[in-house]
């Protein structure tokens, strides 16, 4: 069931749209905000609201990178693989992670601290190689500073 | 050299809040409208001044809203969109706008609202622009509260309101259709088109979808006029554009410049040439769905006037430069993938062929690979060009997959000779688990 918090932000979230539904994305956004992802349970908070079914609301949450359904870490790091970072070396930086975190791209650390995720073009490209990290954005990683990045989300 | 985009923005710091904006003349284009330019006046000037979208088509922009229904019949209400969803590899150029001068938004947004009898607009932001979300969030509320939105305008009967819509990813979503269903609730795939957004957009209503460096022109148009904006720049098409190089150049950057300035200008001058040690073999001019130019074209003007059709396109103006020190078809394979993972899904050969592709990129870099796989990725370029599938992504990929089999072959050759890549930068195979 949706709290009152989270029906009270909804709620302002879709009242500029002449169809509720048009707030599917908002409402994704502020319920994973609040619970770290999108459970199935969720999912039919969701429909509920909206006035939609889950099967319509999951075909939304299934189809966008920022939604998560499954559980994720307290912190989520998004490593930029597009073509400017790849030139720049963000496979090094890759590399850094998964051997300091013993990590996967996919996989959260065992104390559920981390995510470790690649995500397309982050828009920083004159920095390449970037990362984001929660909402932080990082350019110009090399594999010497990702510990110190990291080490700033506990 | 005039830079009116840009002038204002410092990247490392604040951008400039409402008082400081409305000081250096911020908000005085909308003063025009009560001084009796009327929307028809504003589309003509707009044409006059040459204006086309930076989004990457470089579609005239009043040939765009030439088509949406105006007057006292035309259907109520009437969209505005910004294209804020920047996510083509190598362009970061809105980005500097919205985070360096988000009133600059509000501003273009009403004007062309206005100029279309548009009562509402979105801004359609990307996910991932979380400083951009807070900027504007800020700035409309500021506009809000001065009264810019949500009444009419002094001395005339039009009144403006604007929403932000933070999106949560996907590359698709950057098509004007997907990102209109995207908008709605809807699972962003592209709509067939007839109808065009101009008639039949969000929620069935007229509907301008437009990219934000091409809004963001609006102000300066309607502030000094046609004759001054086409004086900007060198060519044909008018104004200043908003270059940027990434790659190994001595300083990576972006810079406003005037419209046809040449690439080789932008790499050497502005981007400092190559890194000491790198040599320089192409470029994408404009991000991952535009051909390679190599050396033979650097003089040409970047605009889309000048480059011919049968070398390339513009694209975003953001360009990603390769060099000897990286291998062409590594290079090719991570836009491939990219390509093959943003695809929606919904038609056969983008979904089908360009995971396909990335396959055999992955067999020329594992040395693998035959002549009959070149030969198969001759085919591809082919079956997913224009015309094959239902909107322009797979097209897209095409274009650098094929100029680099045309320019770079024999290093496709020579990864088939070798059975291996000469660059040995292997790009090992991803599994991602979530």
């Amino acid at each position: 069931m949706l709290t009152d918090i989270e029906r009270h932000e909804l709620e302002a979230a879709v009242k500029h749209y002449p169809d509720k539904r048009a707030g599917a994305i908002d409402a994704l956004l502020i319920v994973q905000r609040r619970r770290g992802w999108i459970s199935d349970d969720s999912v039919l908070d969701i429909a509920q609201f909206l006035g939609m079914t889950g099967e319509d609301v999951d075909s939304i949450a299934t189809f966008y990178n920022l939604i998560f359904r499954k559980p994720v870490g307290r912190h989520v790091a998004f490593v930029c693989d597009s073509i400017s970072c790849w030139i720049m070396g963000y496979e090094q930086v890759c590399a850094r992670i998964k051997e300091r975190y013993e990590i996967e791209p996919g996989q959260t650390t065992r104390d559920g601290r981390l995510t470790f995720l690649p995500i397309a073009c982050l828009g920083h490209c004159e920095r390449a190689p970037a990362m984001m990290i929660d909402q932080d954005v990082y350019g110009c990683v090399t594999p010497d500073k990702v510990e110190s990045i990291v080490e700033k989300y506990r | 050299m005039e830079r009116p985009l840009t002038q204002y923005i410092h990247p490392d710091g604040p951008p400039r809040w409402l008082p400081e904006y409305l000081k250096g003349g911020g908000y005085r284009s909308l003063q025009t409208f009560a001084a009796g330019m009327a929307p028809q006046d504003l589309q003509r000037l707009v044409a006059e001044a040459g204006l086309r979208g930076r989004g990457g088509a470089g579609f005239p922009t009043a040939n765009k809203w030439s088509f949406v229904p105006m007057g006292s019949d035309a259907p109520k209400p009437k969209y505005i969109v910004a294209n804020a969803d920047e996510m083509e590899p190598g362009t970061f150029k809105d980005r500097v706008l919205l985070e360096g001068e988000p009133h600059g938004l509000v501003e273009s947004m009403i004007i062309a609202g206005y100029a279309l009898e548009a009562e509402v607009g979105f801004i359609f932001l990307r996910g991932e622009y979380h400083r951009s979300a807070e900027r504007l969030t800020q700035a409309i509320a500021e506009a809000y509260v001065e009264g810019y939105l949500g009444k009419p305008l002094p001395g005339t009967e039009f009144r403006f309101d604007l929403h932000l819509h933070a999106s949560a990813g996907r590359y698709i979503c950057g098509e004007e259709t997907a990102l209109l269903n995207a908008l709605e609730g809807k699972r962003a795939i592209p709509r067939a088109k007839p109808p065009f957004p101009q008639t039949v957009g969000l929620w069935g209503q007229p509907t301008i979808v437009q990219n934000v460096e091409t809004l963001y022109n609006l102000p300066h148009i309607v502030n000094h006029g046609s004759a001054w904006y086409r004086g900007l720049s060198r060519s044909k098409d008018g104004g200043t554009k908003i270059y940027g190089i990434s790659g190994r150049v001595t300083h990576p950057g972006w810079w406003e410049l005037p419209f046809g300035t040449t690439a080789r200008e932008l790499l050497e001058q502005h981007a400092g040439g190559m890194v000491n040690g790198a040599s320089f073999r192409g470029l994408l001019p404009g991000g991952a769905s535009t051909a390679f130019l190599t050396e033979q074209q650097l003089d040409l003007a970047m605009d889309y006037s000048s480059i011919p059709p049968e070398v390339g396109r513009l694209g975003t103006g953001t360009m990603i430069v390769l060099d000897d020190q990286t291998c062409p078809v590594g290079f090719v394979l991570n836009l491939e993938k990219f390509f093959a993972r943003e695809s929606c899904g919904w038609c056969t050969p983008c979904r089908e062929g360009l995971p396909w592709v990335a396959r055999i990129l992955e067999s020329f870099e594992e040395g693998r690979a035959t002549h009959d796989d070149l030969a198969l990725l001759e085919m591809h370029a082919k079956f997913l060009a224009p015309g094959h599938t239902f909107c322009a992504l797979a097209p897209g990929a095409t274009a650098p997959l094929q100029s680099a089999l045309k320019y770079f072959r024999d290093d496709f050759m020579q990864h088939i000779s070798s059975g291996s890549c000469p660059w040995s930068r292997k790009q090992k195979r991803e599994r991602v688990l979530v």
